[in-house]
This record gives C-alpha cells, sequence and structure tokens, in this order.
C-alpha cells in the first residue's frame, strides 16, 4: 500500500535544501464516489518526521487539505554532504514508510 | 527480528527488549497518532483552529512572505512556498481560510531547519491563505488572497 517516496537533498552553500515527493492518494472524504454516490473515507497523512543523521530537523502534522502526492521543500543549515536524511510519514488508518536518501 | 524475537521469548530479557522497541521507535505509530491535534485539525473556521493549536491574536508580520499563485486553476493543487525572517522561527502552520477545515498543516521546525516550507494545498474557494509562524514563543501572522477557478475539495 505505501508507496516509496522520492527524497532530493543537495547542499546550497551551507544549506541542505531537501524536496520530498510523497506517495499518497490524501483522500479527504469529502469526495463522492462517482459511481455509488457514497462518500469515499478519509486517507491523508498526519504525521510526518524528517531525521538528518538521526537527529530530528521538522516534524509536522497535516490535514487534508494537503494536495494528493505531498511535496514538501525545507532547509536545513549545518548539514554537510554526506549526511543521511529519513523521512518517515504515518497515516489516518496507521500506515506507515520511512525512506533514506544521502545530501549530494 | 529473529534475534529480537528470540530475546522475548526468553522471558526476563524479553521485558527489557520490548522496552527497547519502544524506545526505538518500532511500537510507535499509536503513540503518533495520539500527537495529532484533532481539535485544531478538525475545526470548522479559523479561530477555532488557532484555538486549538493554543494561538491567539497572532501579530501581523511583515518578516512572514507567502508566495502562491494570484489565480490557481486548479484548487487540487495550489504551490505554496513561506519564508519567515523573524529570529528563532520555530514552526508555520498554513491555513486555507474558506476550506471545510481551514487548518492545513502545522510544521515544527528543528536543530538548523530554517524558516521556510514549500508544499502543495488544497482549495476548496478564493481564499485568504494564512500563515502563522511561531518564534520565541510568540505568534505572527501574514495572508495573501488566492482566487481559485475551480475548487479541489469536495465534488
Amino acid at each position: 500500500m505505501a508507496e516509496p517516496m522520492k527524497i532530493r537533498a543537495k547542499m546550497e552553500g551551507d544549506v541542505a535544501d531537501i524536496k520530498v515527493l510523497f506517495n499518497h492518494v490524501m483522500e479527504t472524504g469529502q469526495r463522492k464516489d462517482a459511481k455509488t454516490g457514497q462518500l469515499i473515507p478519509a486517507l491523508f497523512i498526519q504525521d510526518v518526521t524528517a531525521t538528518i543523521n538521526g537527529a530530528t530537523v521538522l516534524t509536522a502534522n497535516w490535514g487534508t487539505g494537503i494536495s494528493k502526492n505531498p511535496l514538501v521543500g525545507f532547509k536545513v543549515k549545518g548539514a554537510k554532504s554526506g549526511d543521511k536524511v529519513s523521512v518517515s510519514w504515518v497515516d489516518n488508518t496507521g500506515d506507515k514508510r520511512t525512506d533514506e536518501a544521502t545530501i549530494s | 527480528m529473529n534475534a529480537l524475537r528470540r530475546n522475548v521469548l526468553k522471558g526476563a530479557t524479553g521485558a527489557s527488549a520490548v522496552v527497547v522497541a519502544v524506545a526505538a521507535g518500532l511500537l510507535k505509530p499509536t503513540q503518533v497518532l495520539a500527537d495529532w491535534n484533532k481539535a485544531a485539525f478538525e475545526a470548522k473556521n479559523v479561530g477555532d483552529a488557532m484555538k486549538g493549536m493554543g494561538v491567539s491574536g497572532p501579530a501581523d508580520s511583515k518578516d512572514i512572505s507567502i508566495k502562491a499563485p494570484d489565480i490557481a486553476e486548479n484548487g487540487a493543487v495550489v504551490p505554496v512556498e513561506i519564508s519567515s525572517a523573524i529570529p528563532g522561527t520555530t514552526s508555520i502552520a498554513i491555513f486555507a481560510e474558506k476550506n471545510a477545515t481551514p487548518l492545513l498543516a502545522d510544521f515544527k521546525l528543528l536543530d538548523g531547519t530554517q524558516g521556510y516550507i514549500s508544499t502543495r494545498i488544497k482549495m476548496g474557494a478564493t481564499a485568504l491563505v494564512r500563515a502563522v509562524v511561531t518564534a520565541g514563543g510568540k505568534s505572527y501572522t501574514a495572508a495573501k488572497e488566492v482566487k481559485v477557478t475551480i475548487g479541489g475539495c469536495g465534488g
């Protein structure tokens, strides 16, 4: 169910520019199924954590208002090339996923 | 994993293995979900959402910039970039004021993370996109109107 994320992390001066493309439907619970007219149950990422070499640099709580296949960019000072970035998410059904990348 | 299972089966050592598993985050999901601020995320208007987050009367700030399109053709995907030049920025929350549940996201920035977040949001209708920034225990805010041609929440 949980598909891999794409993580791109590269140094720009002394700041690591990190972009994460999540793979998730981010269903709001407000849409109706065109065929049955029934509401499609909400399914969305609630909790996101990003770490660099094990130290947490970003945490986020999300509601349903983040777009499908979410994209998040953030910048971390003091990171360096070769550091390990790890990003994890948990959705409202408890489904979860963690992926890693190396800062270039 | 097998080693862990052996330890669990060994009884006395098992108890400590479970503690280690909890500490290492292996048994974390329920605990993480409990942290999700239900009151704020399910609030139907901005005032209640801010109250749920414990924010009251954030001061308008020119040091927060919101980069978003003036007109978004597709409300399901509206790119938004928020930068805060306020020193010591520790969190950035994003609201779309006319959405059914206006609070979209609450980012906590730790350990060297700059006052910057870019993401893509859903907007139900033309509305103000509002950022609430926390720095040094105080709250600041800024907003930008985005006109939406086709809403991206229901339908």
